[in-house]
């Protein structure tokens, strides 16, 4: 389990945070039929968030930008899911 | 620079529709983490901690799919095969969370919709089409080309939610027989690209602890492959 866990961290690392700065920045499927029939978003009360869009406020460069909103997420997200997986779980095991 | 998700953001459907679907998705979590408590252990809560982490950094991953379009991994079809329907819903709710509170990827009003199209549709979509075909997989091999099935269908499928909800509490006066063909059209090459990723990782994680990947208990594939025995002379 101790191999699974670390290799599926580092492939998550690697990809959050150097893969994703070559991500297509299309509009992806449901944006583009948005676009196509004139279905027109609101911005999200997050959106003043300093890390909005997976850039973060105020970096200029952007690889940096891009790979510090990705690692923060992980980060975020790690906490918040193996925080609530194993509150979940409970002690019963 | 932007990335663009699949995420609904505010704006697309009317306040009703969307706090209807911050209902129908509490309902959901409430019974998700009742079954989970049973269903989580010491080995399983890991592997759900590290889907939740790999399918956050997979949607930061769009690939594109048409002239100027691009599409990323749903996710819920994948984590339903590795942890199981009730604990993937929770995995891909944990990623939308994160998503719309930090990243503002999603409308906030929306979550409650990604929720229920991005989590719990992909979810028991994924997971009742590779439990229906895993009887008769004989292979590892077999197992990750039937989650690839299983994660293809899933997007149309959460797709078309979005379409019902759409035809519900759209905002814009749009032909919905227009909106359901785009929708799918786009989505079934999207699904494409989340075959791909969900076959290659279920073949991983096979690989490495076929005994606790939810989608093969109780078949031949949950067994660790034995190792070969030296041939004695």
């Amino acid at each position: 389990m101790k191999r699974l866990l670390i290799g599926g961290a580092l492939v998550a690392v690697v990809l959050a945070a150097v893969v994703s700065f070559y991500a297509s920045s299309a509009p992806d499927g449901l944006n583009k039929v948005a676009e196509d029939h004139g279905i027109v978003e609101q911005d999200s009360a997050a959106a003043g968030s300093p890390l909005a869009d997976y850039s973060v406020n105020g970096l200029s460069n952007d690889r940096l930008s891009n790979a510090t909103a990705g690692l923060v997420g992980l980060a975020v997200t790690a906490a918040a899911g193996f925080g609530l997986f194993y509150i979940v779980k409970g002690r019963q095991n | 620079m932007q990335t663009v998700a699949m995420h609904v953001p505010d704006g697309f459907l009317n306040i009703p529709v969307s706090l209807a679907a911050y209902a129908a998705a509490a309902v959901v979590l409430g019974v998700a983490v009742v079954k989970a408590r049973s269903e989580l252990d010491d080995r399983t809560a890991p592997l759900a901690g590290l889907t939740a982490v790999f399918i956050f950094a997979a949607q930061m991953l769009n690939f594109p799919v048409a002239a100027g379009t691009s599409g990323h991994l749903l996710g819920g079809a994948l984590a339903a095969i590795l942890v199981g329907p009730w604990v993937a819903i929770l995995v891909v709710t944990v990623v939308l969370t994160v998503q719309a509170l930090l990243f503002a990827d999603g409308g906030l009003t929306a979550l409650g919709i990604n929720i229920v199209n991005m989590a719990i549709v992909t979810a028991v979509v994924g997971w009742l089409v590779f439990r229906l075909g895993v009887r008769f997989i004989k292979t590892p091999k077999g197992a990750a080309v039937l989650a690839g099935v299983a994660a293809f269908l899933s997007v149309p499928a959460s797709a078309m939610a979005f379409v019902a909800e759409y035809s519900l509490g759209g905002t814009a006066p749009v032909s919905l027989a227009a909106v359901a063909t785009a929708m799918g059209g786009v989505h079934i090459l999207i699904g494409i690209g989340e075959a791909v990723i969900t076959g290659l990782v279920v073949a991983a994680v096979l690989a490495s602890r076929p005994d606790i990947v939810a989608g093969v208990q109780d078949t031949p594939l949950a067994r660790p492959v034995p190792k070969p025995q030296p041939v004695s002379a």
